[in-house]
């Protein structure tokens, strides 16, 4: 770990937290709101690549624990961690992580495609898979509601995989991070 | 900026160390999963209403713990009321409400900087690999970066709004992300500039 | 004491960005100017170790390690040299590396902010600050190290007129022999040394009053 990588992580932990408070976005037919900060935690792994972004990720989450509203909503505390969406919170560590390892291993030839590919399959087909359990276990209904329970808000999470790609690609181009063996300038 | 959720007070369980308080939680949370009956439930009850008190809490704090999970205790009361028993759907959402107010009882009564502090104080016996000063240094970091993001954001967001593309996405995090990370280059290298290691 | 440049090349990704630099610099106020991508900021960065020349020598009076010890910079825009939320911790950060000890620490604070006249920013967060006030911060965080050198990559830029005015009269009070990166012509005139740069090389070394009309008319053509 650098100066520079643990700049990074800082800088991505504090990027996803005040991703927090971009206003949400809504779309038609869709009941719930588009909310901004997993688009944060996409970015975390998809720009810094594995380690950096689960460390960005775990950072962001230790501040929350500590008492800080870093949360959409202006939620945060220790109670996050144990209501009914706190495997979300586990699975975002998860999917950031994913989502970096993927990212470094398609670095090369990664496209618009295969960046929104990664992203959907860490920060949602990861992430769901983790955070659904997680209601099923704290709420106590079977898996299958708890999935019906959140489907809702898939298709914005893909929207935001569709973003985060586009973010990834010209990050690519214009200021590569993963890929790097030592910091410019 | 960046405040924490704690409300000053004077009480034991303000004074008590974090770690203790962090310990405490977890017994209780514990118990309320491993003995599944309802006197269990109603002493863990009683036992945060009176800590509520002791720390010299009001309805008001309980009220705003327990809102923004408000939505999702009814959902899960319904869901459970339509698959299992009235009983039990009384039951698991009470004992849920139980566990978010005694998590949010602990930050309540516990500052963010306490927090860090044992963290630190933690880290110092820490076994020599673990990298202190660079966990040290990452959550301060945060802490200075998150105003200054926020600002960032805010003129983003004003030139987006300019030109009527406050509301997308990708007009907004774009510049962001690339701001940020140009911040990332030249912040490391006056903390190489400025240390000696 | 003083810095020696010995045949100093830098070069990256197979270009070269400064070749072949000889110098000695003992003067008191020494200014550095050039067109962008000219390479004085990396000729600037090699003063304290942030760049470390593919061949050649920098030294400060006999060591060529070591020179952070003695060599502060000041980066252009100090809400990335700020590192810490609160004044005071941040100018206790430049310190920590140096392990010494707490009273040290804290008298050194106390003096920097006084003979800046800052005390009153003392528990401020940082990022609560004016620009000027910025500027001052990061400026203590360097003299708090006590260097023998600073160098000072671009200080107005971003400041207006009047935080302008006050920087040039702390820096006219500092001890120190400073190297100051600028395009700002009028904050060079009274140095004792200017050395232009161009392609990598010192294009001109010598007085300002004919180093820089000659910069002047050369940008006019």
């Amino acid at each position: 770990m650098t100066t520079r990588d643990i700049t990074l992580i800082a800088l991505f932990a504090a990027l996803t937290a005040v991703m927090a408070i971009f206003p949400p976005v809504t779309l038609p037919l869709l009941p719930v709101p588009i909310t901004a900060q997993s688009l944060g935690v996409m970015l975390a792994g998809g720009v810094l690549g594995a380690k950096r972004g689960g460390l960005a990720i775990l950072l962001l989450l230790v501040l929350v624990a500590m008492g800080l509203p870093l949360l959409s909503g202006g939620r945060g505390g220790l109670s996050v961690f144990f209501g009914p969406t706190s495997g979300f919170l586990l699975g975002w560590l998860v999917a950031a992580f994913a989502i970096g390892w993927m990212t470094e291993k398609f670095w090369d030839g990664l496209s618009f495609v295969s960046a929104t590919l990664i992203c959907v399959t860490g920060g949602i087909v990861v992430m769901y898979a983790i955070g659904i359990p997680g209601i099923s276990l704290v709420a106590g209904v079977p898996l299958s509601k708890a999935f019906m329970g959140s489907v809702a808000f898939i298709p914005g999470d893909i929207v935001k995989a569709l973003i985060s790609a586009a973010v990834m690609v010209t990050v690519k181009k214009s200021y590569p991070i993963i890929g790097q063996t030592h910091g410019a300038a | 900026m960046l405040t924490d959720l704690y409300i000053s007070g004077d009480s034991p369980l303000h004074r008590a160390r974090p770690a203790w308080k962090l310990v405490l939680l977890f017994l209780f949370c514990t118990l309320l999963f491993v003995v599944t009956h309802p006197v269990m439930l109603a002493i863990g009850l009683v036992t945060i209403a009176l800590g509520y008190a002791v720390a010299g809490l009001g309805p008001r704090a309980a009220y705003t713990a327990i809102r923004p999970a408000f939505f999702v205790l009814a959902i899960i009361f319904a869901a459970q009321l339509w698959l299992e028993t009235l009983w039990l759907a009384i039951y698991v959402t009470l004992r849920l409400f139980a566990l978010l107010m005694a998590a949010a009882l602990v930050t309540y009564t516990t500052r963010a900087s306490e927090f860090t502090e044992g963290l630190l104080a933690l880290l110092s016996r820490a076994p020599s690999w673990v990298p202190k000063a660079k966990i040290a240094l990452a959550i301060s970091l945060v802490w200075r970066f998150i105003p200054m993001i926020r600002a960032q954001f805010d003129e983003v967001r004003e030139a987006q709004r300019a030109r009527g593309l406050d509301r997308n996405m990708l007009a907004l995090v774009v510049p962001l992300v690339v701001r940020t990370l140009k911040t990332a280059d030249e912040v490391a290298e006056a903390i190489t500039a400025r240390s000696l290691d | 004491m003083g810095m020696r440049f010995d045949r100093v090349c830098v070069t990256k990704a197979a270009r070269e960005i400064l070749s072949e630099i000889t110098l000695e610099l003992t003067e008191h106020r020494i200014g550095v100017i050039g067109n962008n991508g000219s390479g004085k900021s990396t000729f600037l960065r090699l003063f304290n170790g942030l760049e470390t020349p593919s061949s050649g020598t920098v030294r400060f009076g006999d060591t060529t390690d070591d020179l952070r010890r003695h060599v502060g910079f000041m980066f252009q825009n100090p809400d990335n040299q700020i590192v810490y939320p609160m004044v005071e911790e941040d100018l206790a950060f430049g310190l920590k590396s140096r392990k010494l000890p707490k009273a040290e620490v804290t008298e050194r604070i106390e003096r920097v902010l006084h003979d800046l006249s800052l005390t009153h920013l003392r528990d401020r967060l940082t990022h609560q600050l004016s620009g000027g006030e910025k500027q001052m911060v990061a400026l203590a965080g360097v003299l708090v190290t006590k260097p023998d050198l600073i160098c000072f990559d671009e200080p107005t830029t971003l400041l207006d007129l009047r935080n302008k005015m006050q920087f040039m009269r702390t820096l006219a009070t500092l001890p120190q022999p400073a190297v100051v990166v600028s395009h700002d012509l009028d904050l060079l005139a009274g140095f004792d040394r200017i050395l232009h740069i161009a392609d990598g090389r010192i294009h001109a070394d010598g007085r300002p009053e004919e180093v820089i009309p000659a910069y002047r008319a050369l940008c006019e053509m």
